[in-house]
């Protein structure tokens, strides 16, 4: 793992980001409808539509306004949304946290379940518990994340009234002062225990909602690749040589098959903050992914480009942090990468 | 050699493989002795068991599908068959280890080599030595096995040894405890020629100096030749016939070893020879009898429906075939 891979990785990613923003500008120029139009209203007079055409640079070739677009979103301008009327880098700043926090804790739920229940059902694999796990992890993988998030509602909020339904934090709390913008966290930063209980009992349904798809498909992964791994040589070997089967488990098997695991890790985080808007509207969640989903509801195009922008940005940093993960379990990535590849 | 007590004695071992669809009936009564300080060759085309043998002798068999279906293997005496896990840990990794076939496939590649080392040889000192002392065996053992710069060896991944290193590493491992009993398994086998042949070399100088017994399985009679002091014969889950070495290569009795020596190219010329024709039998249906009548050509009626016994030939040479039964001793000729 070393500095030329990391610079590698970073370069790499800017050609990504670069092309995403290329793709995002050309299409919402191609999408039907004038946004000046939109920015304005259908009642406005002509000449105020011709000053704003002229103002958004409407009227140079496509190349010209695409670099006006990317110097103002370099600079963090991304202009202003259609429908809160702010800026759309300060929607960003203040809906962003709630989808990374909920994503925080979907991506800890899907782990430590995947995990557990991938390793058991490779313990024990045809017999029982791998059983039971495997027919709930094919229905978890085909079920939709609002399917749980209904089911959870009924079950958790309605009938067993255990959970609250929706929002962030019940009425008559005061959120605390925004450090990281993730209430949960914020609340421990003050030491708030009775917020960060509150934050924490609301974050529960929506997370999990969010986690069921990966974790049951992460527990399939890691039960394969360590049902894989167990007829390998390099097992038989150890148990050969006199290494307890404890050992055997917990180390020779566990590390080359969590390789897998966490490789898909990644993708599924970053997809999981972009899908996570049905489950935001279910719960009257205050993140990105529903704020973005109005904004292509309303054609707020400014506001589209930059949520899908800052998606971008979170998939491309996640999966370098996966990548230097996964180079740390495994010598044969990190070795091949140093030697300059 | 005969009257000290043997060390590991194989009995009549029966081992199934439960498929889906059926059965593999692959192991039909394997009988094998070692005794200490001995050389035992074990060879038979790819398929015939030999693996299936010695991954039983070691409880490393895959279970499912394998299953033993019966037979004893005695270790010192003692059936390994029906040792507690515990029990078994005192002689797997202390008293009897193994080395596999493909040393790219036999390291682990997420660890690096002291990491692979430490636990064996913890558990073969019960846990009694240091983190230092530790660290010097596997020094030691790298010693052993002629590698340069142990020290930086050991905390080299698998991915940057080559292949013979590797092996190296392996046949370190596997001897760093002092096991009494070394089962190798086609060492080298995966590895270029002139390499093997280093390897081989040797292992079998380690194996002389530690006096350790060593099984060693091969489809290379080369191989064999050279270092084993007796050569057991398998063909289809069945001991078709053992022998000293020298007496085995010599005359060979068995229809099946006489194809095997045939197969060897000669440097007296004589040309290709041909061979055994055909392949081994399907073990989901294996052929009723002597499981080899459906290729012999000197088949019998009785072998085709009942099995044969080991006959004794003369001393220390047996071989299973009715045509040294003693009611065929004058057919065969």
């Amino acid at each position: 793992m070393s500095v030329i891979f990391l610079a590698k990785r970073l370069v790499h990613s800017v050609f990504v980001l670069l092309g995403l923003s290329i793709v995002i500008f050309l299409i919402a120029r191609i999408v039907p409808g004038d946004p000046v139009r939109l920015a304005v209203g259908a009642r406005a007079p002509q000449w105020v539509v011709d000053n704003m055409r002229e103002h958004m640079h409407l009227n140079e070739p496509l190349h010209i306004q695409y670099g006006y677009w990317l110097r103002d979103a370099l600079q963090g301008d991304f202009g202003i949304s259609l429908v809160t009327r702010r800026g759309v880098a300060k929607d960003i700043r203040e809906f962003l946290p709630a989808t990374f926090e909920l994503a925080l804790y979907s991506l800890f739920i899907s782990v430590t379940g995947a995990l557990s229940f991938g390793i058991i059902s490779a313990r024990y694999k045809d017999r029982w518990a791998d059983n039971v796990i495997r027919i709930f992890s094919y229905l978890g993988v085909v079920t939709p994340s609002f399917v749980f998030a209904i089911i959870f509602l009924l079950i958790f909020a309605f009938v067993l009234d255990w959970l609250p339904a929706i929002g962030r934090l019940s009425n008559g709390l005061t959120l605390p002062p925004r450090v990281t913008g993730m209430v949960t966290i914020d609340a421990l930063l003050i030491g708030d225990f009775n917020v960060f209980w509150d934050a924490f009992k609301h974050i529960i349904m929506p997370a999990l909602s969010l986690a069921m798809g990966s974790m049951a498909q992460e527990a399939r992964i890691t039960r394969a690749s360590m049902a894989d791994n167990l007829t390998k040589d390099y097992i038989a070997s150890a148990r050969a040589l006199g290494v307890s089967e404890s050992l055997v488990m917990r180390r020779f098997l566990l590390k080359p098959s969590l390789i897998p695991t966490v490789s898909i890790l990644g993708l599924d985080f970053a997809a999981g903050m972009g899908n996570a808007f049905l489950v935001e509207l279910i719960f009257n969640w205050p993140g990105l992914s529903r704020y973005g989903m109005n904004a292509m509801l309303s054609k707020d195009l400014n506001a589209i480009s930059a949520v899908i922008l800052t998606f971008g940005v979170v998939f491309v940093v996640v999966n370098i942090c996966v990548d230097i993960v996964v180079g740390q379990l495994d010598p044969r990535i990190r070795l091949s990468t140093a030697k300059g590849d | 050699m005969v009257n000290k007590a043997p060390l590991l004695e194989i009995k009549n071992l029966r081992v199934h493989y439960k498929v889906y669809g059926g059965v593999l009936k692959v192991l039909d009564g394997v009988n094998l002795t070692v005794y200490p300080g001995e050389k035992v060759g074990l060879v038979g085309e790819t398929g015939c068991g030999k693996t299936t043998t010695m991954k039983t002798a070691l409880a490393i068999l895959p279970v499912p599908p394998g299953v033993v279906v019966g037979g004893e293997i005695l270790y010192k005496g003692r059936n390994l068959l029906a040792m507690s896990p515990r029990q078994l840990s005192n002689v797997r990794g202390r008293e009897m280890t193994m080395i596999f076939q493909d040393p790219m496939a036999a390291l682990n590649p997420v660890f690096n080599v002291e990491q692979q080392f430490t636990p064996v040889l913890k558990h073969a000192a019960k846990n009694h030595l240091s983190n230092k002392e530790i660290h010097a065996q596997a020094v030691l053992a790298l010693q052993d096995v002629a590698l340069a710069d142990p020290e930086r060896l050991l905390q080299a991944y698998p991915i940057q040894l080559s292949g013979g290193m590797r092996q190296r590493v392996c046949i370190g491992m596997a001897l760093a405890t002092r096991p009494q009993l070394l089962i190798a398994d086609e060492p080298g086998t995966a590895l270029d020629v002139t390499i093997q042949a280093q390897v081989l070399r040797l292992l079998n100088n380690l194996v002389d100096r530690l006096n350790t017994s060593i099984i060693l399985i091969t489809h290379s009679l080369g191989v064999v030749y050279e270092t084993v002091d007796r050569l057991y014969v398998m063909y289809a889950g069945n001991i078709v016939e053992v022998a000293p070495t020298r007496k085995l290569f010599s005359n060979p009795l068995h229809p099946y070893s006489q194809g095997l020596m045939d197969a060897v190219p000669k440097l007296s010329g004589g040309g290709i020879s041909q061979g055994i024709s055909g392949r081994i039998p399907d073990y989901s249906h294996p052929p009723a009898g002597c499981r080899f009548h459906t290729r012999c050509s000197h088949v019998m009626e009785i072998c085709r429906h009942q099995k044969p016994p080991e006959f004794e030939v003369e001393e220390g040479h047996k071989v299973a075939c009715y045509l040294y039964g003693p009611k065929n001793q004058e057919a065969a000729v």
